[in-house]
């Protein structure tokens, strides 16, 4: 396996606090890395960064050899689409001008859509369900039918690498696994490397070759589900105590939240 | 999942139909006809009446009419003094148009313009000075005006570049805030200038602040064709890359666009084009905002369409606006500004109130 992405000693900051510090990953061609970590852990930051959208203090991100900083953004592109956590769209697009829109990076002066495009924007849509949304404006779907846009959108970029940031995130259950499903059929017929920020640990845990847990801007353990997914691990960078078991299907970590107790006086009467 | 990864669609357009080619074709087409038939109507009207037959005549046989006893020949009227300012008032309101469909994606506020920016000040303060100042050369066609207004409005442009820009982006809010913090700034400096003139030209300049279209002949015309025709083309060849923009600069830029080289081709376009649209017409204020609206909402946002369609909307607008202007009170003649804002404003409510309950349901 050929070294997808190396970050090498990354660190990141908006205003004073480092978001990110001394933070050094690889990542191999074609395989799903999930990023989990707190809130605030930086896993929005590091995907902005491995998508170029941010750029690093310190240290270097590197895609195939080349610093991404250098890296223009339509070459950029062509290898890497990312999914962010929310999308908004003033003017009343509809969903296949948007995931056309994904086309961009294959058109090329005026820029007006090819059969090609049609079909490949078209198929995108079919495989998230929204093709029958197509003629609706953005603004007039549900929070789930956008996202499932937006991810549609990559889908037709046709890239090597996708970012996707809490994928799931507003999905009802049905779609929560469709996603991961396309994920892993991505990954295995066109050999797609995936790197997914979730705050949900059961899906990442059953669909993720490779875990990063981040705490507090830095790599907390890397590894497979098992290794990295422990109730001490767990205990430290999510500040609380959880039940682990094996799922019963795939025998990866089930992680079960306990039940809270009842906070008196938290509530002024 | 249902749909297999692999697996072709068929290439059909049933899902896009605002995007299919003869629709694109037929849009552009019937908009370009309402320009011309608009442009011959209005030549009709002005401090005497021209009907249409004789107007025909006029039209269709350039030249051959000097022949009127007394007083200047229709023909004359029509081709040196109608023609002229009626083209003029097209080209100011293509140009108007255009940059207000061009700031509003690059700053993803649909009540964004050239005035919002301070660019209409900019190129305002610029023509004042020259106006107040008497300077009356001119190079390559362009008058000192021209020059004056098209220079200020691009160093208020740099302005709130410089002032709005961090780490090579620009922040929409940032940006916005800067607008009107440098507007204030002009609008002071210009009224200043006014106070300074005597009544005369305080007049003058008040006026031409409020917008209008005086005749310029044809001398004046050649600079600003060039300005408009290059301008607006230069955006129209911009459209997929506005879609994106539009998107907001992360998405853009996750898609594949250079986003700050097409913000800056922006920036110096929308500032030749106010530049040179100011300094000829003053402060039209509607155009810019209305037209954008009123063509995304019957053709929708793609700016491959947006543009050209808007250009051809806001010059037939303004011609159309201009003529009321100063056929309504005849011999008098209002400043098109008011005109614009009088049917533009309710105009806008309408169709505002009208696709709501289309949008939402």
């Amino acid at each position: 396996m050929d070294a997808c992405y190396q970050l090498r000693d990354v660190s990141f900051r908006y205003a004073q606090p480092w978001v990110l510090e001394g933070c050094s990953l690889d990542v191999s061609d074609g395989e799903i890395l999930g990023v989990v970590g707190a809130n605030g852990s930086g896993k929005t930051s590091l995907l902005k960064l491995m998508a170029g959208l941010l750029r690093p203090q310190k240290g270097r991100v590197c895609l195939h050899g080349s610093d991404v900083a250098t890296l223009p953004p339509l070459e950029m592109a062509r290898l890497v689409a990312l999914v962010p956590q929310e999308s908004q769209v003033l003017f009343p697009f509809t969903v296949g001008e948007l995931v056309l829109m994904g086309r961009f990076v294959h058109q090329r002066g005026w820029g007006w859509e090819s059969g090609e495009d049609l079909r490949i924007a078209r198929h995108a849509m079919r495989i998230m369900e929204v093709d029958h949304l197509a003629t609706r404006t953005f603004q007039a779907l549900s929070g789930g039918e956008r996202h499932r846009t937006v991810i549609a959108r990559a889908l037709a970029q046709h890239t090597p690498i996708l970012l996707l940031d809490e994928p799931t995130a507003f999905l009802d259950l049905k779609h929560q696994i469709d996603i991961y499903g396309v994920l892993k059929e991505l990954n295995r017929e066109r050999h797609v490397t995936v790197v997914v920020v979730s705050h949900d640990l059961n899906l990442a845990s059953q669909y993720c070759d490779r875990l990063l847990l981040l705490h507090e801007g830095r790599p907390y353990r890397t590894g497979p589900p098992k290794d990295v997914l422990t109730v001490e691990h767990l205990r430290v960078t999510y500040g609380c105590d959880v039940l682990i078991d094996a799922h019963p299907m795939t025998g990866t970590p089930r992680i079960t939240l306990p039940r809270a107790e009842a906070r008196p006086h938290l509530i002024p009467q | 999942m249902d749909v297999p990864i692999l697996a072709s669609a068929p290439a059909d357009m049933s899902f896009l139909p605002a995007l299919t080619a003869r629709r694109r074709a037929r849009a552009l087409v019937v908009l370009v006809a309402s320009a011309l038939i608009g442009i011959v109507l209005c030549l009709q009207y002005g401090t005497e009446r021209i009907p249409l037959p004789e107007l025909a005549r006029i039209l269709l046989a350039p030249g051959a009419a000097t022949d009127s006893a007394a007083g200047v020949s229709p023909a004359v009227i029509v081709w040196e003094v109608r023609l002229p300012r009626l083209l003029l008032a097209f080209l100011v309101g293509a140009s108007l148009a255009t940059v207000g469909v061009a700031l509003q994606a690059l700053l993803r506020n649909p009540l964004a313009d050239p005035y919002i920016l301070g660019i209409s000040s900019g190129a305002a303060l610029g023509a004042a000075l020259a106006l107040q100042f008497g300077l009356a050369w001119a190079i390559g066609g362009f008058t000192a005006v021209q020059l004056c207004a098209f220079l200020f409005a691009a160093a208020t442009i740099v302005a709130i570049y410089r002032i709005a820009v961090a780490d090579g982006r620009i922040p929409v809010q940032t940006l916005l805030l800067a607008g009107v913090i440098i507007n204030a700034i002009l609008s002071a400096l210009i009224l200043f200038i006014t106070s300074l003139s005597d009544s005369t030209s305080a007049f003058r300049l008040f006026f031409w602040l409020m917008g209008s279209l005086a005749t310029l002949g044809y001398d004046g015309l050649g600079a600003l064709a060039v300005t408009a025709v290059v301008g607006i083309g230069v955006l129209c060849a911009q459209g997929r890359n506005l879609n994106l923009l539009s998107l907001g600069d992360d998405p853009a830029q996750g898609l594949g666009l250079d986003v700050e080289r097409v913000k800056r081709v922006i920036f110096i376009t929308t500032a030749l084009l106010t530049g040179a649209a100011v300094a000829v017409s003053g402060l039209i204020g509607f155009v810019g905002m209305i037209v954008p609206h009123a063509v995304r909402m019957v053709l929708g946002p793609d700016h491959r369409l947006l543009l050209p369609a808007s250009a051809l909307v806001g010059g037939t607008f303004l011609a159309v606006a201009d003529t009321v202007a100063r056929s309504l009170l005849t011999p008098a003649e209002l400043p098109v500004g008011v005109i614009t804002a009088l049917c533009g404003g309710p105009f806008f409510i309408y169709l505002l109130m009208s696709h709501r309950k289309e949008a939402i349901g």
